[in-house]
């Protein structure tokens, strides 16, 4: 059974193909059937990660994919993800005009080659997955495609994401040259010899690697593509990739940077930290500026990716499963905020402008407390999950004996708070008369009410389960 | 880095220098040896023998790139055959449901371009 660890891989493969084969023979009309099947591949997908979630760590295919605790968390936080963006798809494209089948077939392939990056145990396979994951949401990133935004945003991130696989296979490559290995564990191995010799090419080819998943993760300073591409991007996509691609990424830094080159941490340690300082300092401090929903989720984004390079850093006893409740928290929060933003666009075009949300809570309180709710979860208010997530990382950092990054840590949240409640603030107290109506969107409705579900109970739920353990 | 892995590519920097010598004489050897009796017939750019109109650079139908496309799905895919084929006796029948699985993903690709009539060149 060597290939059981591709099983929610191939599941989402698969599905992807059959809905490619039904687009080509698809009557035209509402895409709404497509939007369905894809969400039942998830499902599908969901379910098979439900079952291995009982098995031990499986190694299988030439030991390139193994599959333990972190995958297992790491593909359910993508599949809910997936799940979470197929459900405020379909109204938003079909309002925008921009309603085509192959929308779900790339989602469904992005999303499997993110669960390729979660099971990911050799630097090739981390190279595939990165690249299965990109090409889709090229794509998906320019899907409104007579728009010009779009269009530079998919074109921007091909080309800047082309640039930064370009840095992976090369830091792989040196690293082949130094050592012979591919394998992440061996290459650990291998770096814990007594005498390891002259590792120069190792140390070159890690901080290549580091450039190249830094790109994905947008931390600074390789951030510069987010905002635009963000921006650009159909809305339910950016939530995609401010949620899953963002998981994804972290997953690659978990294998290569604690499984593969763990043991030369305190080498790289100094650059993570930096990389995670200049992250959180830089996202935060940045999305203070913008006047756009989107833009400031973008740097939101980056803000989270410089949090999450700090768990990375962190006590791994507490770390490990800090960065994993972290993701799924931070990913819940984002896609709730996304599915409140997409129904704030219409047949008439998309505002995402803050002045567009004002007075928008008045009409309809529900989505104006779900975003006060996601928002808190952001900044990490108790009792939301961002509250746990966050405790358990500076926790980790702290044990860890990384005082000044935690302290950093703090300030930017508290600075965070001003941003991420401005967009609140606009909803409830703003002009008495919102200037848009929120359109309906039942699924949009749905993925808003699991989000803000999950938000509330989850950091409980894991307290009452034992994840946390200080 | 040992210097036996370096030894082993003398080989190879052999092949570099003498597919540079035979490169450079041939290009510099005419220029020495060659008579020159230019006309005008003679200086005008040449184009299977026929005199070129226009000029070389021009926009051309972007339904080139759909077939460039097409081109790399099934054509240069054909490359990935020849290694299996030989090597297919020995790895049994695992390297046969593969390859069936490759040619099956390639099979939608294609009934998905046809459907959507990327095929068709007037439309």
């Amino acid at each position: 059974m060597a290939w059981l660890p591709l099983l929610p891989t191939l599941i989402l493969t698969a599905g992807a193909l059959l809905l490619l084969l039904a687009e080509a023979f698809r009557r035209p009309g509402s895409a709404a059937g497509m939007a369905w099947g894809a969400l039942w591949i998830t499902a599908l997908g969901t379910g098979a990660t439900g079952v291995l979630a009982t098995w031990g760590p499986l190694e299988g295919i030439y030991r390139m994919v193994l599959w333990d605790r972190g995958a297992f968390w790491l593909s359910l936080t993508i599949l809910v993800g997936t799940g979470i963006a197929i459900l405020f798809s379909q109204r938003y494209l079909a309002d925008r005009g921009i309603e085509r089948g192959e929308y779900y077939a790339f989602l469904l392939l992005a999303a499997g080659g993110m669960l390729l990056m979660a099971v990911a145990a050799d630097l090739l396979v981390v190279f595939l997955a990165l690249e299965w994951l990109s090409f889709p949401l090229y794509i998906l990133a320019g899907f409104a495609r007579p728009q010009p935004e779009s269009e530079e945003a998919a074109l921007k991130y091909f080309l800047l994401g082309a640039f930064a696989s370009a840095f992976l296979v090369f830091g792989i490559a040196l690293i082949f040259a130094g050592t012979g290995l591919t394998n992440l564990s061996d290459l650990a191995a291998w770096l814990r010899r007594p005498d390891p010799g002259a590792q120069s090419l190792v140390w070159i080819g890690g901080a290549l690697l580091l450039v190249a998943l830094g790109f994905k993760a947008a931390a600074v300073p390789f951030h510069l593509w987010t905002p635009d591409v963000y921006e650009g991007a159909p809305t339910p996509i950016t939530g995609f990739m401010a949620a899953a691609t963002k998981t994804a990424a972290v997953a690659a830094l978990i294998r290569v940077f604690w499984t593969g080159l763990g043991p030369a941490m305190d080498l790289w340690a100094g650059p993570v930290a930096l990389m995670a300082a200049a992250t959180m300092l830089v996202g935060n401090g940045v999305a203070l500026l913008q006047s756009s929903f989107k833009r400031m989720m973008a740097y939101s984004s980056i803000a989270h990716a410089g949090y999450l390079l700090m768990g990375l850093l962190g006590e791994p006893s507490l770390a490990l499963p800090g960065v994993m409740f972290y993701l799924l928290a931070y990913s819940i929060a984002t896609l709730g905020a996304f599915a409140v933003a997409v129904r704030m666009a219409g047949p008439n075009g998309e505002d995402q402008s803050f002045g567009a949300y004002a007075g928008v809570a008045r009409g309809s309180p529900g989505m104006g407390a779900a975003m006060a709710l996601f928002m808190l979860s952001l900044i990490g208010v108790p009792p939301t999950a961002g509250f746990f997530a966050k405790l358990m990382l500076f926790a980790a950092a702290w044990q860890a004996g990384w005082i000044a990054l935690v302290l950093i840590g703090v300030i930017t949240t508290v600075i965070s708070a001003y941003f991420y409640l401005r967009v609140v603030v606009a909803m409830w107290m703003d002009r008495p008369e919102p200037r848009h109506l929120p359109r309906p969107d039942p699924g949009a409705r749905l993925s808003m009410a699991l989000s803000a579900f999950a938000t509330l109970f989850l950091g409980v739920l894991w307290l009452m389960l034992g994840g946390l353990s200080l | 880095m040992p210097d036996g892995i370096l030894l082993e590519y003398v080989p190879i920097l052999t092949l570099i220098l003498v597919g540079l010598g035979i490169g450079g004489v041939a290009l510099i050897a005419p220029q020495l040896l060659a008579p020159k009796r230019p006309s005008r017939r003679k200086q005008l750019p040449y184009e299977s023998g026929m005199i070129p109109i226009g000029p070389a650079q021009r926009r051309f139908p972007v339904k080139f790139y759909l077939i460039a496309l097409l081109f790399i799905l099934f054509d240069i895919e054909i490359i990935f055959f020849y290694p299996w084929a030989l090597q297919v006796r020995s790895l049994k029948t695992l390297a046969l449901v593969e390859m069936g699985l490759f040619v099956l993903i390639l099979l939608i690709g294609y009934i998905y371009a046809w459907r959507k009539g990327a095929f068709e060149w007037e439309r």
